[in-house]
């Protein structure tokens, strides 16, 4: 167990965000451009408030060969179309709420059964393991998709390093909640921290994602900054945003939506086009910013071939 | 007031007024972005919340008429109806060509299937025969009272909105309860007003009653 002291801080969590990610863009600059007038431009950059709510930093990725060819969706719309009930149940809200939302200093806690409990500081998950572009595609339970060019690694590199035990069966996630940074939450109508789980041999698969960034910067605010998951083969609401907690445990953890409406969302949420959600058909899909909803939606959206073997001999009916 | 309300200028300017919303929609097509990342979800949920308004605005009619004393509202009456159904049309319509792609097994699937469609789907169905109905020669054939026993129905068509939109959203009810009380302040002040009715009769009336029934009593 590591045991945190306060000279182990590092300077990005003591700064706040922000202005911490203005200082990498501006050194990112700086060594890009090396003129005057980009760093001019920086300077302004630094100072202007508008732009610092915008902040991100680039980060350095290496292709993956899980990504799809699709057409990547324009950033404007996954960035200003957002699920995430903390900061506000309109698809804009997000967008708009969650910009003061503070993502440093950051640190995601790993427990449970595993034989080297600790916690990650945001600077250790970056480096944790080389970041990888990896454009998936991602189907919400409401029959939209978008095809997102996401940074990170796979979920296995971070969960090797804590050791599950033969006990661990699940892992159990939970995203960050703070009344007083999400004043809205209390119109969310859901239970709230966010909760999320998938089965062990579901996280350790290399598709899963422990993902960081998007479009090449790290994620903005309300895409679930500043670390998330991404399940590519399951609904969207099993990604889970702004990562605080993971515990790897024996039996299945309750999940929010299955908690909200039992009858509409199962502990598994694969994509399934055969499995209509009560209310709508989930055969089909619109590809954002599109207007027809006429993509046929994919068995596992698309990625059966890599997971299908996970769920054989189940009734993915039974199990939706 | 009553000048206003009785020229004809006003009708021409409600009308313009209630074409704003779907001109804004229209416009906004056409810039990009304007319509957020899921336009098809941005023009189904601003068309239906407009058809709600409306009915909303058709159904204040008859209390404002009587509660502001100005019986001359009824001329905006029909017309407001008919903005109602014509954004519950523009609805219908953005469901069928780009939420089903013209689908109609899977519409008739939905409409079977889905308890909130097919609430909506009565709720619109219903209006038709009242849009239909809507002018003075129908008024004429089918006679006063059983022309206002029919367009009762939209009283049905806005309950069934509202509950069309609640069994919709996901969690976040807020929305879709404004509209229900809105809606119900609008059906109960009806049933107030039916309720009341024996009791705001001429005094005369009255007097001759009590008459009435102080001799039935003597007898």
């Amino acid at each position: 167990m590591l045991v945190k002291r306060s000279q182990d801080l590092k300077y990005s969590e003591i700064t706040p965000h922000d202005i911490y990610l203005n200082r990498r863009k501006f050194l990112y600059g700086m060594g890009l451009a090396g003129g005057l007038g980009m760093v001019g431009k920086n300077l302004v950059d630094l100072v202007n408030p508008s732009i610092r709510a915008y902040a991100s930093t680039k980060l350095q990725t290496v292709p993956s060969s899980f990504s799809t060819t699709e057409t990547v969706t324009p950033a404007q719309v996954a960035t200003t179309y957002n699920n995430y009930y903390e900061f506000g149940t309109d698809k804009q809200d997000p967008a708009k709420n969650a910009q003061k939302f503070v993502t440093s200093p950051w640190s995601v806690s790993v427990e449970g059964e595993v034989a080297k409990p600790r916690k990650f500081t945001m600077d250790e998950i970056l480096k944790l393991s080389p970041l990888e572009e990896r454009i998936y595609r991602h189907r919400c339970v409401e029959a939209w998709s978008i095809v997102v060019p996401w940074i990170g690694y796979s979920f296995s590199a971070l969960a090797k390093l804590v050791e599950p035990t033969s006990n661990a069966k699940y892992v159990a996630f939970e995203s960050y909640f703070d009344k007083k940074q999400m004043p809205l939450w209390s119109e969310a109508g859901i239970q709230l921290p966010y909760v999320e789980g998938l089965r062990l041999d579901e996280a350790m698969h290399p598709l899963a994602l422990l993902c960081v960034g998007m479009y090449g910067e790290t994620l903005p605010n309300q895409d679930g900054a500043p670390v998330r998951m991404v399940v590519p083969w399951k609904y969207g609401f099993k990604s889970i945003k702004s990562l605080v907690k993971i515990r790897f445990v024996k039996d299945q953890p309750p999940t929010t939506w299955n908690i909200t409406n039992a009858h509409e969302y199962g502990f598994y949420s694969n994509v399934n086009p055969t499995v209509d959600h009560p209310r709508w058909s989930q055969a089909r899909e619109v590809r954002l910013p599109g207007y027809f909803k006429n993509t046929k939606t994919q068995m596992f959206n698309g990625y059966g071939d890599q997971v299908a073997s996970l769920y054989s001999g189940m009734d993915l009916k039974k199990n939706y | 007031m009553n000048s206003i309300l009785t020229s004809k200028w006003t009708k021409v300017v409600v009308f313009l007024a209630s074409l704003i919303p779907a001109g804004l929609l229209i416009r906004d097509v056409f810039i990009p972005g304007a319509l957020g990342g899921n336009p098809t979800q941005f023009l189904e949920h601003a068309t239906g919340d407009w058809t709600l308004r409306f009915l909303a605005i058709t159904l204040s009619i008859s209390p404002l008429r009587k509660i502001l004393h100005q019986p001359q509202l009824i001329r905006f009456r029909r017309m407001l109806g008919l903005f109602a159904f014509f954004y519950a049309v523009c609805h219908f319509c953005l469901y069928v060509g780009l939420d089903q792609v013209l689908d109609f097994h899977g519409i008739w699937a939905d409409v079977m299937k889905r308890r909130y469609i097919t609430v909506g789907f009565t709720g619109f169905v219903l209006m038709i025969p009242l849009a239909i109905t809507s002018t003075a020669g129908w008024i004429r054939r089918l006679g006063g009272k059983r022309w206002s026993m029919l367009h009762r129905a939209i009283y049905i068509s806005a309950v069934a909105g509202v509950i069309h939109f609640y069994w919709l959203v996901k969690s976040d009810v807020h929305l879709p309860l404004e509209y229900a009380a809105v809606i119900s302040v609008l059906l109960a002040w009806r049933l107030y007003d039916w309720y009341s009715k024996p009791a705001r009769r001429p005094v005369p009336n009255k007097s001759a009653a009590r008459k009435e029934s102080a001799s039935a009593a003597a007898e």
